[in-house]
C-alpha cells in the first residue's frame, strides 16, 4: 500500500497556515463533550494535555511515573532550538527548515517540517511567558547558543537542565488544568493496551502500578506521548522506565511502525564501566563547543595518561575529517568517528571504547572559571560517576544510544493510520528523518503539543459524535482479559533466568550488530537469534511476586518481552534499507566512511504493519518529496 | 581505572509489605561490588540474588538514573539520598562505602509521605501544593514575544536556582519535622522573582503555604537540616523569601 | 486559610513574641547592670525609677509581656506537637548535620525558661521566696527618700549557693533557646538572603552570648563575693 501523508499542498510558506483553516472546528461549547486520553506526560504529553484542557476538553492524562514532572524529557540538557534570528547571524524559518531537512538525511516530509521550524517561535514565547528561567544577557535579553551541527546560534538553554525547565514549565501549565479540574491525572499507570472498537481507537488498558490491577479508560480520541524505544539496546541514555510497550501495543492492533531502523546515538557518553551498569549518562553536547575529541595517534600510547601523550602524537581525528565543522560535526558523523577510532585499534579507558574529550586548549583561551560557568554541572556529574576530574584530565566518552527518530507513522494531523490514534514527540517518526539535530527534540515535543494537535484533533473530533463507545463496550472487557492472560503467563513461567539477564542479552545483540553500524551479515543474524532469544525467554523467564500487587519484575518483564518482539522489526527495518542515512549506517553501503543514501531505490519512509504472531509484518511505502530543499549529498567536510 | 577490587557489604533493609503493614528491617549480603557500582547498582546486584533464592526483590523508585528526574528515595544511615553533597541515590556510588560497611537503608519517612511498599512513599502532596498555583496562569498561544519581557541575568539566575529543585521529596525526608518548606519556598520564589509571576504572586503564596498546610507537612524550625538534603543544593534562602512573601501578601 | 493557622503565620507570631522577649531582656539586662553602679545609687535607683513610672503603664507594660508569652507558649507547644507528628517514625540511624542540640530542644529550653520565669517573678517581683529579705520590707534612704532595698535582696539572695545555680543554669538554658532563637526571627520573617543568613545565625548566637555573660555575672560576682550589698 502506497501511504499518504495527506500534507497540504502549495507554497510551503503557506501550508500550515492554509491547513488550519481547513480543519473543521469543534464548538466551544461541545469541547467538554469529547473525552481525550493522553498517554505520557513529557513534553509533548504535558503540553498536549495542558493545552487541550485549557481548550475545554475532557482530558485524562496517564504516566507510569509517580508524578508527570518526572518523565524522560526532563533529562535533556543542551538547550531548544527557535529560529528567532535574535543575534541577527542570519537565521531564519527557512534556515531552520533546511537545516532540518538536510540534518535528517532528507528522510522526512518538508510540510512536517516546515511547520515545526515555523511553531518554533511561538515555544519560546509560550515557555518565557509560563517563567521558564532561560539565560538571559544582563540588559535581561534571551540569550543563545550555538549547538551541534548548526551554523547560527539559535540555541535557547536553562543552564545544563533546559529539558527539566520545559518540562517543569509544562507540567506547570497542566497543573493548573488539573486543578482546574479539565485534566484528571491517572499517575503510576503504564498502557499495556490500544482498545480499538470498529476500527477506531477509543480507549486504552492501563495496569495500576501500585495494585496491580487492570483499569479501562474510553475517550473519543487517544494521543500517545509514550518516547522512544532505544532502550532496546538495554544501555542508554533513557530512563529506567522508557519503553517501546505503548507503542508496540498500538502496533499491535493497527498502528503502522515507521523508520525504525533510525536510531540515533549520541556521541558523548560516559563510557560504560563494567557489565553490571544498568544505564549510561549523556554529557550535553554543548561540550564540543569547547572541547576537542582526540584519541592518541600511535596504539601503544593508548595506555599512558592522556597528559602524557604530546601535543604530535594526538590525532584530533573531528578537526582533521571535518575542517569546517570540526568538533561541532552532527551527531551521526561525530559517533561513527569515535566508534572508526576505536575500531582502530586507538581507542582509550576500558576496553578500549572511549575517546578523549579535551578542555585544555579552551581553559587556556578563556579560563577555568569560564568553563565551571558554562559547563559546572556536567563536570561535577563526571567526577561523580568515573571518579576524576574532567579539568585536569581529559574526559573520557563514548557513543550512547540516546533517541529515536522512527515511530508510529503518523498523517500531517499526527494521526496514525488508526483513526482516532494520535502519536506526539518522540514516539512519532515525523520531523527527524534518519537522524536528529541537537536541541531538537524538545522543540519537537513542545510543538506537537501546543501548537499541533489543539488543532489537529479538533479537526478530526468535529466528525466523531462524542461519548459513543464507553467501557462497557465488550472490547474493554476483551482487551483486559488478555492484558491478564498475558501477564498471568509470564508469572507462570517461573523459569531460571531473571528479566534484566534477558534485557541485557538482547541489547548486547541490538548494540553489536544493529548498532551504529549494521551489515547484511550482521542483521540476517539478529533476525536468527533474536526469535531464538524470545522463545526462551517465554520458556525459562523468572519473574517472581504477583500480578495484584507492586510488583516492578512483571512491569520490566512486560517490556522486555515487548522489546523482544520490537527488535526483530527494528533489524528487519535496517536489513530491508540498502542504504545508509544518518542514524542508519549500513556498512556496505558508505564512500570512504561516508554515508552513501539511495535515493532513487529509499526516498521513502517505511512502515510496517503487524500482521500476527510469527507471520512477517507487510512494509508499506510514503514516498518522500524534496520541492524546497534539493536532495544532496550531506557533507559536512 | 578499576583495580577489580570487589566489597562486600551488610545490608539492613526496611521491608514493608504495604502501606498498612508494620514493616521492619530484614537485612542483606551484598557480595562482588566495585567502586565503580552505583548504589542502585548495587541494589540490582542484591535484587538478582534475591529473585534466584526465590525470595521478593525489594521495590525502590528510580528512573532517570542520572539525578534529574527526582525518582529516587533513599535514606541511607539516616541520610537523604546517602549524604553526598548535592547527589541523588542513583548518582552515589559505592566508591564511597568501604568493604565490610553495614549500611541502613530506609524510605522516605513524613506524615505526609505515607510508605507504599518497602522503599517506595507516596510523594502526591508534593504534586497538590505545585496544583494550588505554582505556576503562571498563561494560556497555550496568545503570549508576548520572549523578549518583550526583560528579565535583568541576576533575577534570570536567582529564578533558575529556585527552578532547580527536582522534586525529589528530600527536603522532607531530612527535615525532623517533615516540613516541605524548601519545596514551596523554591517553588514560591521561582516565580517571586520574575516579571512574570508578579500579577499572582500574593495569591499564589497563600495557596501554596495553605496547600503545605494542609497535606500534614510539619512546620520549619530553622535546622536547615533540608538544604543539607537536597541534591541541588536549593539555599534555605528561598524560605526566607518565600516568609517574606507571605507576609506581605497579608498586606495585599 | 486564617493568617492564625496557617505554619507560616503561627511561626511569625512566635518570631515576633519571641524577639520582643529578647527586646525586653536585653533591656532588663541593662538596667540590672546598674548594680555595678554606673548609674547614681545603683539597682536601688533603677528600681525606684521603675516604680515611679505611671501605674497604668506599668500594668500595661506587663499585661503586654504576660500575652507576649503566652502567645510563644501557646503557638510554641501547638507547633511542636505538629512537628513531632510530622515524622512519626525515626529513622534507624540519626544523621542530622545542621541542627543542633539547641534548636532540636526548643520547647525543652523554653519551658525550663518558662519555670524559671515564674521563680524569677515570685523571687524578685512578688518576693515570696525569701521574704525575710523582700526589698519592700526593707527600706533604705536615697537621694532623701526612702525606698526598698533591692540591692540588699539581690546579693543576699545570690549569696546562697544554690540560687546563684539555679539562676546561673537558668541564664545558659537562656543561651541555649536565643542561640537558635535570634537567628530563627530573621528566617522567619524573611530577613534574611544566603550571603547574610550565615552572618545572622554567627551574629544570634553572639547576642545570646553576650545576654548570658551579662546575666550571669550579677550571681557569679555576688556569690564570689566580688560584690557586696
Amino acid at each position: 500500500m502506497i501511504l499518504d501523508g495527506k500534507c497540504p499542498t502549495g507554497p510551503i510558506e503557506q501550508t500550515w497556515d492554509k491547513h488550519r483553516f481547513d480543519l473543521k472546528l469543534v464548538n466551544p461549547a461541545n469541547k467538554r463533550k469529547y473525552n481525550v486520553i493522553v498517554v505520557g506526560t513529557g513534553l509533548a504529553g504535558g503540553a498536549a494535555a495542558a493545552s487541550l484542557g485549557e481548550l475545554g476538553y475532557n482530558v485524562q492524562a496517564f504516566c507510569y511515573q509517580d508524578s508527570p514532572r518526572r518523565a524522560h524529557s526532563i533529562a535533556a540538557q543542551g538547550g531548544i532550538n527557535a529560529a528567532k534570528n535574535y543575534p541577527n547571524d542570519g537565521d531564519s524559518i527557512y534556515r531552520l527548515f533546511y537545516d532540518t531537512i538536510k540534518g535528517g538525511d532528507f528522510r522526512a516530509r518538508e510540510a512536517d517540517v516546515w511547520r515545526l521550524s515555523q511553531v518554533s517561535n511561538n515555544i519560546i514565547d509560550q515557555c518565557v511567558a509560563q517563567g521558564v528561567p532561560f539565560a538571559r544577557d544582563y540588559a535581561g535579553y534571551l540569550d543563545n547558543r550555538s549547538f551541534g551541527g548548526a551554523q547560527v546560534s539559535r540555541t535557547f538553554y536553562a543552564r545544563g537542565q533546559t529539558g527539566q525547565q520545559l518540562l517543569l514549565g509544562a507540567y506547570s501549565a497542566l497543573s493548573r488544568q488539573i486543578k482546574l479540574g479539565t485534566v484528571k491525572m491517572y499517575n503510576r499507570r503504564e498502557m499495556l493496551d490500544l482498545v480499538v472498537v470498529d476500527g477506531v481507537a477509543k480507549g486504552i488498558t492501563v495496569r495500576n502500578l501500585l495494585t496491580g490491577e487492570l483499569e479501562s479508560y474510553a475517550a473519543d480520541a487517544v494521543c500517545l506521548a509514550t518516547g522512544g524505544y532505544v532502550n532496546v539496546f538495554y544501555l542508554s541514555t533513557n530512563a529506567m522506565g522508557c519503553s517501546v510497550t505503548a507503542n508496540w501495543k498500538a502496533h499491535k492492533k493497527g498502528a503502522f511502525f515507521a523508520n525504525p531502523c533510525y536510531t540515533q546515538i549520541h556521541p558523548t557518553c560516559i563510557p560504560q564501566a563494567g557489565d553490571y551498569q544498568s544505564k549510561l549518562t549523556l554529557m550535553s553536547e554543548s561540550l564540543r563547543n569547547d572541547g576537542r575529541c582526540w584519541v592518541p595517534k600511535r596504539k601503544e600510547d593508548c595506555g599512558k595518561h592522556p597528559n602524557e601523550v604530546p601535543e604530535e602524537d594526538r590525532d584530533y581525528y573531528l578537526e582533521r575529517k571535518y575542517p569546517s565543522f570540526g568538533n561541532l560535526a552532527p551527531r551521526d558523523i561525530a559517533s561513527r568517528a569515535a566508534k572508526e577510532q576505536c575500531d582502530d585499534g586507538r581507542g582509550v579507558g576500558p576496553g578500549g571504547r572511549g575517546v578523549y574529550l579535551d578542555f585544555a586548549t579552551s581553559i587556556k583561551r578563556v579560563g577555568a572559571d569560564t568553563i565551571k560557568e558554562r559547563y559546572g554541572n556536567l563536570f561535577e556529574m563526571y567526577e561523580k560517576i568515573t571518579d576524576e576530574d574532567g579539568y585536569k584530565r581529559p574526559m573520557r566518552m563514548y557513543p550512547a544510544p540516546h533517541y529515536s527518530m522512527g515511530g508510529l507513522w503518523v498523517d500531517y494531523n499526527l494521526m496514525s493510520n488508526i483513526p482516532g490514534l494520535f502519536v506526539l514527540g518522540e514516539a512519532n517518526f515525523s520531523v527527524h528523518g534518519a537522524n536528529r539535530l541537537g536541541a531538537s527534540a524538545l522543540m519537537q515535543g513542545l510543538a506537537d503539543g501546543y501548537f499541533v494537535i489543539p488543532y489537529t484533533i479538533g479537526g478530526y473530533l468535529a466528525g466523531v459524535k462524542p461519548g459513543v463507545v464507553k467501557t462497557d463496550n465488550p472490547e474493554f472487557k476483551k482487551s483486559a482479559d488478555e492484558v491478564d492472560a498475558y501477564n498471568n503467563k509470564l508469572l507462570d513461567i517461573n523459569g531460571n533466568k531473571t528479566v534484566f539477564e534477558f534485557m541485557r542479552e538482547l541489547g548486547g545483540l541490538m548494540w553489536e550488530n544493529c548498532g551504529m553500524a549494521r551489515t547484511k551479515e550482521s542483521l540476517e543474524l539478529n533476525l536468527k537469534k533474536i526469535p531464538a532469544l524470545r522463545e526462551e525467554f517465554w520458556k525459562n523467564v523468572k519473574v517472581s511476586g504477583k500480578g495484584a500487587d507492586l510488583n516492578q519484575q512483571l512491569e520490566n518483564a512486560g517490556r522486555t518481552a515487548d522489546f523482544l518482539e520490537f527488535a526483530e522489526l527494528m533489524c528487519r527495518d535496517a536489513y530491508h534499507r540498502n542504504e545508509s542515512c544518518g542514524g542508519h549506517f549500513r556498512s556496505e553501503y558508505q564512500d570512504e566512511g561516508e554515508a552513501q543514501r539511495d535515493d532513487v531505490n529509499y526516498c521513502y519512509v517505511g512502515a510496517w504493519e503487524y500482521k500476527g504472531d510469527k507471520k512477517e509484518p507487510e512494509l508499506h511505502k510514503e514516498p518522500l518529496k524534496f520541492d524546497n530543499v534539493h536532495l544532496a549529498v550531506r557533507s559536512y567536510k | 581505572m578499576s583495580d577489580h577490587k570487589t566489597m562486600t557489604l551488610t545490608l539492613i533493609v526496611w521491608r514493608q509489605k504495604g502501606p498498612k503493614d508494620p514493616g521492619k528491617f530484614e537485612t542483606y549480603t551484598a557480595k562482588g561490588i566495585t567502586e565503580h557500582h552505583s548504589f542502585l547498582e548495587m541494589l540490582d546486584c542484591v535484587n538478582e540474588d534475591l529473585i534466584y533464592a526465590g525470595k521478593e526483590p525489594i521495590v525502590f523508585d528510580h528512573d532517570c538514573r542520572e539525578g534529574i528526574c527526582g525518582m529516587c528515595s533513599q535514606v541511607i544511615n539516616g541520610a537523604a539520598h546517602g549524604g553526598q553533597d548535592r547527589t541523588t541515590v542513583c548518582q552515589l556510588h559505592m566508591r564511597k562505602f568501604k568493604d565490610g560497611d553495614t549500611i541502613y537503608i530506609e524510605p522516605w519517612r513524613a506524615r505526609a509521605f505515607p510508605i507504599i511498599k518497602d522503599l517506595i512513599v507516596d510523594r502526591s502532596a508534593l504534586d497538590t501544593i505545585v496544583q494550588a498555583g505554582a505556576y503562571v496562569s498563561c494560556h497555550t498561544g496568545g503570549v508576548p514575544d520572549g523578549n518583550a519581557i526583560l528579565i535583568p541575568k541576576p533575577a534570570a539566575d536567582e529564578a533558575m536556582d529556585a527552578a532547580e529543585c527536582v522534586g525529589c521529596g528530600a527536603c522532607v525526608a531530612g527535615c525532623p519535622n517533615g516540613a516541605a518548606m524548601l519545596f514551596t519556598g523554591a517553588k514560591v520564589s521561582q516565580f517571586a522573582v520574575i516579571p512574570q509571576g508578579q500579577a499572582e504572586a500574593a495569591t499564589r503564596v497563600k495557596d501554596l503555604v495553605d496547600a503545605m498546610t494542609s497535606c500534614g507537612f510539619g512546620n520549619c524550625t530553622n535546622h536547615y537540616e533540608c538544604q543539607v538534603a537536597c541534591p541541588k543544593g536549593i539555599n534555605v534562602k528561598f524560605i526566607a523569601r518565600m516568609n517574606r512573601e507571605f507576609i506581605k501578601a497579608q498586606f495585599a | 486559610m486564617q493568617f492564625t493557622s496557617s505554619s507560616i503565620g503561627r511561626k511569625v507570631f512566635m518570631a515576633i513574641t519571641g524577639q520582643s522577649m529578647v527586646l525586653f531582656a536585653v533591656i532588663h539586662l541593662l538596667g540590672n547592670s546598674s548594680i555595678f553602679g554606673w548609674l547614681n545609687g545603683g539597682i536601688n535607683a533603677y528600681a525606684e525609677h521603675l516604680h515611679s513610672l505611671p501605674l497604668p503603664f506599668i500594668i500595661g507594660f506587663r499585661l503586654v509581656m504576660l500575652a507576649m508569652v503566652c502567645i510563644h507558649i501557646w503557638f510554641g507547644i501547638q507547633l511542636t506537637i505538629e512537628n513531632r507528628g510530622g515524622r512519626p517514625q525515626q529513622y534507624a540511624v540519626k544523621s542530622t548535620q545542621k541542627a543542633t542540640f539547641a534548636s532540636e530542644n526548643m520547647i525543652w529550653t523554653g519551658a525550663l525558661i518558662g519555670i524559671f520565669l515564674l521563680y524569677h517573678l515570685a523571687h524578685f517581683t512578688f518576693q515570696v521566696i525569701n521574704p525575710e529579705t523582700a526589698a519592700l520590707k526593707h527600706l533604705v534612704p536615697l537621694h532623701n527618700e526612702m525606698v526598698p532595698n533591692v540591692l540588699g535582696m539581690v546579693v543576699s539572695g545570690f549569696s546562697n549557693f544554690l540560687v546563684s545555680f539555679i539562676y546561673a543554669g537558668a541564664m545558659v538554658v537562656l543561651f541555649l533557646h536565643l542561640s537558635h532563637g535570634i537567628q530563627s526571627f530573621f528566617q522567619t520573617m524573611g530577613w534574611s538572603c544566603d550571603r547574610s543568613q550565615p552572618i545572622i545565625v554567627k551574629l544570634g548566637s553572639l547576642v545570646a552570648l553576650v545576654i548570658f555573660l551579662g546575666y550571669v555575672t550579677i550571681p557569679l560576682t555576688i556569690f564570689a563575693g566580688i560584690l557586696k550589698g
